[in-house]
């Protein structure tokens, strides 16, 4: 088999889900990456520890351009005579694992959270990843967004060839006026460990408790949607059902009462801490390790057994 | 402006969800049908303000059968003006997408509104597909649009923060929260709403790219481990020693 994986390096870095795609596609088959972002030679040729022969790169592309970034993938596609297309479901892959299956008219898994199965069946996440469905692809070339962290990046120890390529991307309809960054050292979609608070904590003057265990675990804030909705808390930071829906190796919620809405952003996590004064409160059930305790004792307590721990190990 | 918005059914959030016919369908009895949030709270409520302030109309289009109506009804409550339902059932995405693209193309739309993602399949696909099969940009996860003559001003995530873009119709659009603010229908809506166009179109021609063959569950989690408020410390350490994710 021989598998494209496109990659976003807008942001001048390989992030950890571009490895992850990486990785993936080896696994399938002989593996070429293409990219459009302005980052080094180098950077890129290390994308072969993650099982990549070779590496195209057109830096023509600048703007986060759906349609461009579609043309190049399928120029790329065209060149390398690719069967499998492999994108991570990240905002921009969001945008464009759509598009290159229109484009191509190759059936997309959307969602895939493991390799194909025996038989050729993809499995992915659905409603809100309270179910899975196992997906046939039709047609002969596939296509396969892989949801970010639901595989281990693996290393080989390779080096890829980098080539420059021009992907006929053509002129860029979208002009990028102004980017906001988010604040916060660790984004939320992509966090390993993530701190929730919920209506419990009270209020936003109380939001330094989860910022400094946050801060000490090196890991991203949520909240639950009343708390975005009041203001507490900004938009981004909603998870759940209608908000952002993540898949950390932690999940800390305090003073969440684990509806079901809001289960469905996190249930994909792989450990669930619930702090709670409620012990019927529903979200023990969906619970790893629950504290039955008063946020504002435990909260302040964890964060000194984590530094605790931090310094010792 | 002309505006075409889509929209699709979803199962009510609180739904059980499980399986029939050996895992094959999703077991409805008993599931109540909603419009999909981020069609209803984003995408049509942001197309209703824009023609409130600039004129024009906003038209739904579902793909789906009969039993999609009262979802049609209730977008028409709301405040469209008129809906179209492509009589075929939505199995997949690039087929649902190409019945849009197909009526959209003849009726000449500035904007093509899509919600973020429907809450049962989670895919984000239709709306791409859309604009890849019309030949137009796509804007994603759009939190906030404005309008200056043809040309749109949207907020959109992007990884790390928001982008301020600008972008000229027509083009389609993914709403995502941010985007407007819930409208709760009224009895005049209700009351109009019956009364309000709903053609009915049948569907053209387009090869199904992908099926869902069977669906599973996953497994039940384990029962939660409690530990006392009083030694967190004891939290830490399973989070280390058993758990292996700090
Ligand atoms: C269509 C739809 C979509 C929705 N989408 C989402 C979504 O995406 N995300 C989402 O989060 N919600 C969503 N909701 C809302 C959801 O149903 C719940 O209302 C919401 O999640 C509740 O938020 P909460 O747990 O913060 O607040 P509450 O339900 O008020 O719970 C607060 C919890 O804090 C506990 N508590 C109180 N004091 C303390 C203390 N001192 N220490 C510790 N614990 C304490 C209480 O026991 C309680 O369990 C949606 C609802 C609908 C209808
Ligand atoms: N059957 C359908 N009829 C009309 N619009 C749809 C349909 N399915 C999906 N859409 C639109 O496409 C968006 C994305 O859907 P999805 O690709 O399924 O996540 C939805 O929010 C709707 O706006």
């Amino acid at each position: 088999m021989s598998v494209l994986v496109y990659i976003d390096t807008l942001g001048g870095n390989i992030a950890k889900n571009a490895m992850e795609a990486v990785t993936y596609g080896s696994k399938i088959g002989s593996t070429t990456v293409v990219t459009n972002g302005p980052i080094s030679n180098d950077a890129l040729a290390s994308l072969g520890n993650y099982g990549a022969s070779k590496v195209l790169v057109d830096r023509s592309i600048t703007v986060n351009d759906s349609s461009q970034i579609t043309n190049l993938i399928a120029t790329a596609v065209e060149s390398t005579g690719a069967d499998t297309v492999i994108i991570s479901l990240d905002l921009t892959g969001r945008a464009v694992a759509s598009r290159v299956s229109a484009r191509l008219k190759a059936g997309l898994a959307v969602g895939a959270i493991a390799l194909p199965e025996g038989d050729g069946h993809i499995k992915v996440n659905v409603f809100s990843g309270k179910a899975y469905g196992h997906v046939k692809i039709n047609t002969a070339k596939k296509i396969i967004a892989l949801t970010p962290n639901s595989i281990p990046v693996e290393t080989t120890g390779g080096s890829a060839a980098v080539e420059d390529f021009n992907g006929n991307a053509g002129a860029s309809t979208v002009i990028v006026k102004e980017v906001k960054k988010q604040e916060g050292d660790v984004l939320l979609p992509e966090a390993e460990l993530v701190v929730s608070g919920g209506r419990g904590l009270k209020g936003p003057e109380n939001w330094g408790m989860v910022e400094d265990l946050a801060k000490v675990l090196g890991a991203a804030t949520a909240c639950s949607r009343p708390v975005a909705d009041i203001g507490w808390r900004p938009h981004h930071e909603h998870v759940g059902q209608t908000g952002v829906a993540i898949r950390p190796n932690l999940y800390i919620a305090a003073g969440i009462s684990g509806a079901i809405q809001h289960l469905a952003g996190v249930n994909g996590s792989k450990v669930i801490v619930v702090i709670n004064t409620d012990p019927e409160a529903p979200f023990f059930k969906a619970a790893d390790y629950g504290i039955v305790g008063d946020a504002f004792d435990v909260l302040p307590k964890l964060k000194a057994e984590i530094e605790k721990f931090k310094a010792q190990n | 402006m002309k505006l075409l918005v889509c929209i699709s059914k979803a199962p009510d959030t609180t739904s059980k969800i499980d399986f029939t016919d050996n895992n094959t369908k999703f077991n409805e009895a008993g599931v109540q049908y909603i419009v999909n949030p981020y069609d209803e709270w984003y995408a049509l409520v942001r197309a209703l303000e824009l023609k409130e302030t600039l004129g024009g109309s906003v038209t739904t289009i579902t793909v789906g059968n009969a039993g999609d109506d009262a979802i049609i009804r209730k977008a028409l409550a709301i405040g469209a003006d008129d809906a179209v339902r492509i009589n075929a059932e939505a199995n997949d995405a690039y087929y649902t997408a190409f019945q849009i693209a197909e009526y959209a193309k003849a009726g000449g739309f500035d904007i093509v509104f899509t919600g973020k993602e429907t809450i049962n399949y989670n895919g984000s696909q239709v709306g791409g597909m859309i604009a890849e099969i019309m030949g137009l940009p796509y804007i994603s996860l759009a939190e906030k649009l404005d309008m200056n003559g043809s040309t749109a001003t949207i907020n959109r995530e992007m990884k790390g923060g928001i982008e301020v873009v600008e972008v000229n119709t027509p083009f389609v659009i993914s709403a995502a929260k941010g985007m407007a603010e819930q409208r709760i229908p009224n009895m005049r809506g209700i009351m109009a709403a019956r009364t309000k166009p709903l053609q009915v179109v049948e569907p053209v021609a387009c090869d199904e790219l992908t099926t869902f063959t069977s669906y599973s569950l996953p497994p039940a989690k384990s029962a939660c481990k409690y530990v006392d408020a009083d030694n967190v410390a004891e939290l830490v350490n399973l989070l280390h020693t058993e758990a292996k994710v700090i």
